[in-house]
């Protein structure tokens, strides 16, 4: 499939008379790494949240692959093909690695009560299919060896793994990360970087929010940048670096040169 | 997660384990014979401990998987007692088998327990639990009063003379002579029930490690992170209630047939605190952890009560203390003594061990 894989158009959010998201629309085309940038505050997670049906939206809205998204429930929303992390990490922290990751199979697949009451042949080849491909995941993000471990015990670096191993075993066709490179350190930023790169290359599509400009603008395709709701710049990160506007969000309208630094 | 915790690591190698299933399989079978010598009353009590372990495996699937707190899981038991009467009684003057009747009050339960879901579903907490609380008595209130414009469950009076379980001539409350072991009706009842909990025991096991499992356990986890990978939250919490409900629906039928008469004061709030209770000490969401708390929440009161009084007289001439205050003074130490050693329980499910050890490993993280 080629061309707009996720389109969003007029979307607003209010929070009583604050107006979160003002008007907001951007595509994403197929097989993109699509950055979502800007102060804090400016909306990043809300667009998030509105994309994954955690709120409904006030006016406008998001078409997937096609289709509308509007009104539809998380887990509709989940089971078209949009899979998310979350900024503070929202693993089952109690649950082992492997737990964590088989879950995330569970739009995917079909075994119900009587199927696991009756264990019958389908709900057994079910589940071993469930662990096979909760382990390749695991692998394939990089912390195979963490299958037994309680996901709270494991390192921050890994918990963010963790969350990207559960979002991939969903099937997204869209992973939305939300800031999964904070609270890492260098070398972890470029293994993630490479993660990511890698994800892409296997065919699914990336929206990204991040604080790390580096990370974004070395992986990113287009950037769209928000500020207090609104759109204020949107297109490949080299142009946007030097936006007057980007620059002026960023470091509250100091004067324009040497700011390139953003 | 493999179901036995530590006491049960002895059991580790296989060929020990094999040993141990035979040893308590034979002590299960021969246990109705040593408590008949004891006194009839006794298997009578084996057999309603049977039936309070069967509810709480039902009400661990509500509390201790998808972690639901139910105040008034006791309405199903009602549902699925009262169910059996009205089908098996003179009430009606209807007289369907019972291999009829149970599977219908478990449906009867099961579609009681998704009305008592669908409106609470969006409730948490303490939110949930006085809703179920007023379910419960509704439930109650409801049996207690209607008997009139039609009578429909004969109101306080309860209802009497409801058929044992029997095939044919066969009847499940009359003695027989096998092998020249007397058989009495509860002794008959006792291996009835105990392999419908075998049943039960091996379904909850088979749900606990499933799809529905985990879905359950990831809504315990983190509700929103649960919607975010997939999981309909309302669909598996209503899956979460029918299951549970129709275990109590079973149960309560078994209740209806082994006691031949039920009444509305049966199934009051202090019965559904009752089994809660024996969920809560064993271990939420340790099918074992349940098994042993109800079934020394079960044998521990009237152990006091065959013991107490005797035992008092013997030492003082007199009975000095009820055993009813004795009960209610060891219950009022068992939970203090529970919260500060053992808070997930006597054999606590690895997970719920470690969501109550959070604070600490807070602290050291």
């Amino acid at each position: 499939m080629s061309g707009a894989l996720l389109e969003c158009a007029g979307l607003d959010k209010r929070f009583g008379g604050v107006l979160a998201l003002a008007e907001v629309g951007f595509r994403i085309d197929a097989g993109e790494i699509y950055g979502l940038i800007g102060p804090n505050g400016a909306g990043k997670t809300t667009l998030f949240n509105a994309l994954t049906g955690i709120y409904p939206c006030d006016a406008g809205g998001f078409r997937f692959a096609g289709e509308p998204l509007a009104g539809l429930r998380p887990d509709q929303i989940a089971a078209r093909g949009i899979a998310r992390t979350f900024q503070n990490i929202r693993l089952f922290g109690n649950l082992s690695a492997l737990d964590n990751v088989m879950i995330g199979r569970h739009v995917r697949t079909r075994a119900g009560v009587f199927g696991a009451i009756l264990r019958t042949r389908a709900t057994c080849e079910e589940e071993a299919a469930i662990e096979k491909r909760s382990l390749d995941l695991l692998g394939y993000v990089g912390i195979g060896a963490r299958a037994n471990d309680v996901a709270r015990q494991l390192p921050y670096g890994d918990q963010r793994r963790l969350e990207i191993a559960r979002a991939l075993a969903t099937e997204p066709k869209l992973l939305a990360l939300d800031e999964p490179a904070a609270g890492m350190n260098a070398t972890e930023t470029l293994e993630l970087k490479r993660l990511l790169q890698r994800v892409r290359g296997d065919g699914t599509t990336i929206l990204l929010i991040e604080h790390d400009m580096k990370l974004v603008m070395g992986l990113c395709d287009r950037v769209l940048v928000l500020d207090y709701g609104k759109t204020i710049a949107e297109g490949p990160p080299r142009e946007v670096q030097r936006d007057p506007r980007v620059i002026e969000a960023y470091l509250g309208g100091v004067g324009a040169d040497g700011a390139a630094s953003v | 997660m493999q179901a036995g915790t530590g006491a049960m690591n002895i059991l580790a190698r296989p060929g020990a384990k094999w040993l141990g299933v035979v040893l308590i399989a034979i002590a299960l079978i021969g246990l109705p014979f040593a408590l008949a010598a004891a006194g009839t009353a006794w298997v009578r009590i084996a057999n309603l401990a049977i039936l309070f372990v069967f509810l709480s495996l039902g009400l661990n699937i509500v509390v201790g998987f998808a972690g639901l707190l139910d105040l008034g899981y006791i309405a199903f038991y009602a549902v699925g007692a009262y169910a059996y009467a009205l089908l098996a009684s003179p009430h009606f003057d209807l007289h369907l088998p019972f291999w009829v009747i149970l599977p219908m009050g478990a449906l009867v339960a099961c579609l009681f327990g998704v009305l008592l879901g669908a409106p609470t579903l969006k409730l948490r907490g303490d939110y949930l639990a006085i809703v179920t609380l007023g379910f419960g008595e509704i439930v109650r209130i409801f049996l207690n009063n209607l008997s009139q414009p039609v009578n429909i469950t004969n109101g306080p009076q309860g209802i009497s003379r409801i058929d044992p379980f029997s095939f044919g001539a066969f009847s499940f409350s009359k003695n027989e002579t096998l092998f020249g072991l007397a058989f009495s009706g509860p002794i008959k009842y006792y291996y009835i029930l105990l392999a419908v909990l075998l049943l039960a025991i091996v379904v909850n096991l088979r749900l606990q490690h499933s799809r529905i499992g985990r879905a359950w356990e990831a809504i315990r986890e983190d509700e929103i992170a649960a919607r975010a990978m997939g999981i309909n939250t309302t669909r598996i919490k209503l899956l979460a209630f029918a299951m549970g409900a129709s275990f109590g629906g079973v149960a309560g039928g078994m209740f209806a047939a082994i006691q031949g008469f039920i009444s509305p004061e049966s199934f009051v709030l202090v019965e559904s605190v009752m089994v809660l209770s024996m969920v809560v000490l064993g271990g939420m969401g340790n099918v074992w952890g349940v098994v042993l708390g109800a079934v020394l929440l079960s044998f521990v009161p009237e152990l006091l009560r065959y013991t107490v009084e005797p035992l008092q007289k013997s030492l003082f001439g007199r009975s000095i203390v009820e055993p009813e205050v004795i009960r209610m003074l060891l219950f009022g130490l068992a939970l203090v003594l529970m919260m500060l050693y053992r808070p997930a329980g006597l054999l606590p499910s690895a997970v719920r061990k470690r969501e109550l050890a959070k604070p600490e490993e807070g602290a050291e993280a």
